[in-house]
């Protein structure tokens, strides 16, 4: 197994994936705590971003790139709303913990 | 000297330093302002691979807005931190070994197809003169179009969302309803009485 000093795809899509692997333990470690979830939620969605531009460079085509339009739109979408949920819930819940948040119970 | 490696592995070990405080700092104001360092750094790397539209448009949009409302929100919410970080510790074993688990499957699926030499040859540096944003631009609106009003059309909703879950009526406030008004019928607001003259003694 050569690693090459000078950037390759295999070297952009380890980053990706390193990023990926640490949001991961983000939201395993961070289990109770609502912000710091919708944080890792991000960076994980960078780590997709960044895998997708890096195909897109190495395979010419210009589909990747467009793809990650669409992700950051949609992703700028969903941190809204889930900023909204949060706001609404600290409101009537009175905190973020994941663990107060157990009225449905079934 | 080519300072293009260099660059690279700048940005990314920025990155993912950034990315390790985001996850383990103690401070949500600390770990959103790590995820903006984050998200710089990764803007770079996406210059790097002659992105720059994209590259921009997530300083903008993500930095810009995304972030700024994920530090309103934080700075806004009064929470005890504290009392969330109270198990950390005991969920790092977990933690770690699906990190790493995750992280091996991964770079086993790029070892097996991308390591051999000459598997995937980058392509020459792009002239000058050939602009990323046209290229983009020229494909969302006439292949992609489709999908950007769809994409157009989910922002609305977001907005619309947002709005209706957080929005409050203040209850003082007097404000006009013109279907009430409309509903009036003369009797609710007017009643005539008989009532006998008075007679004065003269």
């Amino acid at each position: 197994m050569t690693l090459s000093l000078q950037p390759t795809l295999f070297h952009y899509l380890l980053l990706g994936a390193f990023l990926f692997a640490i949001s991961v333990v983000g939201i395993f470690l961070n289990r109770r705590n609502v912000i710091i979830m919708l944080m890792a939620i991000e960076l994980m969605l960078l780590a997709v971003n960044l895998n997708f531009i890096a195909f897109s460079h190495y395979l010419g085509d210009a589909a990747g790139q467009v793809f990650v339009f669409f992700i950051l739109t949609v992703a700028a979408a969903e941190s809204a709303i889930g900023l909204a949920i949060l706001v609404l819930l600290f409101r009537n819940v009175g905190s973020i913990d994941v663990e107060d948040l157990g009225r449905l119970r079934g | 000297m080519n300072i293009q490696p260099l660059v690279f592995y700048a940005f990314a070990a920025i990155l993912l330093c950034a990315a390790l405080l985001v996850v383990f700092s103690r401070n949500p104001v600390h770990s959103a302002l790590w995820l903006v360092l984050s998200f710089f750094s990764a803007a770079g790397v996406w210059l790097l691979l002659e992105a720059e539209f994209l590259a921009i448009a997530l300083v903008l949009v993500y930095v810009g807005a995304v972030m700024v409302l994920f530090l309103f929100v934080v700075m806004m919410l009064d929470v005890n931190f504290a009392k969330l970080r109270e198990r950390f510790r005991s969920y790092i074993p977990v933690g770690a070994t699906v990190g790493i688990l995750v992280l091996v499957e991964m770079a086993l699926v790029l070892v097996g197809g991308y390591l051999s030499p000459g598997a995937v040859q980058g392509p020459a540096p792009a002239p000058a003169s050939f602009s990323n944003t046209r290229m983009l631009g020229l494909q969302l609106y006439t292949d992609y179009a489709y999908p950007l009003e769809i994409a157009s059309v989910i922002l609305l909703v977001a907005i619309i969302a947002a709005i209706a879950l957080t929005h409050r009526r203040r209850k003082e406030t007097k404000y006009q309803n013109p279907a009430e008004q409309v509903k009036v019928h003369p009797r609710d607001r007017l009643r005539v009485l008989r009532m006998p003259p008075e007679k004065k003694e003269l």
